[in-house]
């Protein structure tokens, strides 16, 4: 076993070894998609964020143009207050509506973007007036229950 | 005990007696508690890592069986002491390495790796390494122990010569009398830690010392006991198990 | 005999044991720290460090390759099984990616190299030790440590990373042939799904973390109980056994500390 071939083999195994990391960060990872493009912040309040983490994505007609920055309580409303980032890329209007929102049944919790019709878009740093708060399920099923109890007695 | 510059001097005892633990003495791997060990004059136990590491490369020691690295060739292991601590160009070392190993008679097998030599051949390059750096002092651990007689003649020639011809000091540990007092200069013996006696090859063949004359003449008996220390045989035969 | 006698025996070898365990667990730091300290004279010459790294990392790949292509086709089938019972078979991907990188791709890869590399080593430097080489070493001014201990010490470090993530990659690889073109999982959803889910950072800056320390404790544990061992034969057999059990619960009982402070409080962060 010469130096020359235990050189080559050493540099093929740390080579394959880094790629293996790399490809791990890129492929099954998502080190790709972290910001590198221009990006803007936008806030948004909410009631209850239900299940809303950080770095959930921002979504637009299911198409994600951006992830949450931050989540915070204010102190003095006692709402959430959700940073996002949006790639610059992508406007919406004043009135664009700002919900949480769950794909499929177990899937994760994201914000949904429904761009409304006011021909002023928002800049960097503006709030997003109108938001929809997450469906928390124990409110919904009493309201169910109140519902049924109110319609009177079934039989 | 003394060893002067320049001599061949033996060690010799039963196994145990403490030969191997006096070389590593003077090696610097064991620290004595008490008493001294001088090595040209400086103690062994006051020197800082620097000056032992410094001194040690002024020493040339041949280790029982050889104690060549496996994974290198015999070339390899005469020179990985010039490597280690010189800074010769290749060429040099490849000239000094191959006169080592013709002082040795070697030089053909410089390609083998240890585990295609014999005993012996293993036994004359871990010597040629051993004086690689031409040391002052040679420490030889058992370098008699399982060789042929071909092969004996030879290590013990080579100890005799290179030590005249390089003149350097050497100290054998070995409880071969024969080789022994074909080549040394002087003898000490041991046994459990103490110096029992000494002389030159002449007095200890002569000697009266029962010691002496049991470890010289091969005796089962005398000084050094036959029957490990036991009850008196008759009382252990008629003892019964309650 | 009387009972108490032999129960104080026992007592007094359960104790005589206990401190041994603790010197010895205290010579192994020391160990450690004087390794480290040789680094400089290891990295020195390169050639050393990259031969180690052959010997443990390189001769390693094929089990460790193999293995990950196992494991991941064997989480592909059972994960789909049980995911599917709730509709979820489409999250196979983020299943697999998850299990794998933070998981099983450190500590397998980790007990296999304790196992293959790690025994390799200790029955190394345990036979150099039992053959004189290493005395013979010091004796020529040359500190074993630097020379034959702190390579193998690094090699093992560096190769552990590598053979982690060579794992996992594979195992994904086995998963996505049983998952999509086995059973069916439609591709894009595999892969969509396993990179929405899994981050560079907790989840595979964690993995490589997990298994640089994995490597860094089976390598500690190779070198020094061939350093350590008995000079004979049985004492390089106990040593090996040593590396391995040791080396193995050790790599289990660090993943379970590192996961609990790293994935803890995974909520809104």
């Amino acid at each position: 076993m010469n130096r020359a071939t235990i050189d080559l083999w050493v540099g093929i195994f740390v080579t394959i070894g880094i790629g293996a990391v790399v490809f791990l960060a890129l492929k099954v990872g998502n080190l790709a998609t972290l910001e590198t493009k221009p990006s803007y912040h936008l806030d948004a309040n909410f009631d209850n964020i239900g299940g809303l983490k950080q770095r959930a994505p921002v979504k637009a007609a299911g198409v994600i143009v951006g992830r949450v920055e931050s989540i915070k309580l204010d102190p003095k409303t006692y709402e959430a207050v959700v940073g996002l980032r949006i790639d610059t890329g992508y406007q919406f209007s004043k009135d664009t509506i700002a919900s949480i929102l769950t794909s499929g049944l177990l899937g994760e919790v994201y914000i949904g973007l429904e761009i409304g019709g006011d021909p002023q878009m928002l800049a960097d740093g503006g709030r997003i007036a109108k938001t929809q708060s997450a469906v928390v399920l124990e409110k919904l099923i009493s309201q169910f229950l109140f519902d049924k109890a109110s319609s009177g007695p079934a039989k | 005990m003394a060893i002067p510059r320049g001599k061949v001097v033996a060690i010799m005892g039963g196994s145990g007696s403490g030969k191997t633990t006096i070389l590593r003495l003077i090696g610097g791997q064991l620290r004595a508690r008490d008493g001294k060990v001088l090595v040209q004059g400086q103690s062994v136990r006051d020197l800082s890592r620097e000056e032992l590491f410094a001194m040690r490369r002024r020493i040339g020691m041949l280790f029982q069986f050889g104690a060549l690295f496996t994974d290198m060739t015999v070339f390899e292991n005469v020179a990985f002491p010039i490597r280690e601590h010189t800074d010769l160009d290749e060429a040099l070392i490849r000239d000094l390495v191959l006169m080592k190993l013709h002082a040795v008679g070697l030089r053909g097998a410089a390609q083998f790796h240890p585990a295609e030599l014999s005993g012996g051949m293993a036994r004359r390059v871990a010597l040629a390494r051993a004086i690689a750096l031409d040391p002052m002092l040679v420490m030889y651990d058992e370098p008699f122990a399982g060789l042929d007689p071909i092969s004996l003649g030879i290590v013990g020639q080579l100890i005799r010569r290179l030590n005249d011809a390089l003149g350097i000091t050497s100290v054998v540990v070995t409880h071969d009398v024969y080789e022994s007092l074909k080549i040394v200069d002087y003898l000490y013996f041991v046994s459990e830690g103490r110096i029992i006696s000494q002389g030159t090859p002449q007095e200890v063949r002569q000697s009266t010392d029962p010691f002496v004359r049991q470890f010289v003449d091969g005796q089962p008996d005398g000084p050094v006991p036959f029957h490990y220390p036991a009850k008196p045989y008759a009382e252990e035969l008629a003892a019964r198990v309650a | 005999m009387s009972h108490s006698n032999s129960l104080s025996r026992g007592m007094r070898r359960i104790g005589a044991g206990t401190i041994r365990a603790i010197s010895r667990t205290g010579f192994m730091f020391r160990f450690f720290l004087a390794v480290l300290l040789k680094t400089p004279s290891a990295l020195h010459r390169l050639q050393l460090t990259a031969r180690e790294i052959y010997f443990a990392g390189v001769l390693s790949l094929v089990v460790i390759m193999v293995s990950g292509l196992f494991v991941g086709m064997v989480l592909g089938l059972q994960g789909y099984d049980s995911l599917n019972k709730y509709g979820a078979g489409d999250s196979l991907g983020i299943f697999v990616g998850l299990s794998l990188v933070r998981e099983l791709g450190p500590v397998v890869a980790g007990l296999l190299f304790a196992s293959r590399a790690g025994s390799a080593v200790t029955a190394e430097i345990g036979l150099m030790k039992t053959t004189e080489q290493l005395s013979a070493m010091e004796m020529m001014a040359v500190d074993p440590l630097a020379r034959i201990v702190a390579p193998r010490f690094w090699g093992g470090v560096i190769s552990m990373p590598l053979l982690a993530a060579l794992f996992s990659v594979m195992g994904v690889f086995g998963a996505y042939l049983v998952g999509v073109r086995l059973i069916g999982v439609d591709n894009g959803t595999f892969w969509g799904n396993m990179q929405a889910g899994i981050d560079f950072w907790p989840d595979i800056t964690n993995g490589i973390i997990k298994s640089v320390v994995f490597g860094i404790a089976v390598s500690l544990i190779a070198v020094f109980e061939g350093y350590d061992a008995d000079p004979t034969a049985e004492g390089v057999s106990a040593a090996t056994t040593r590396t391995v059990v040791g080396g193995s619960l050790a790599i289990l009982a660090l993943d379970f500390v590192l996961t609990v402070f790293m994935f803890r409080g995974l909520g809104n962060v």
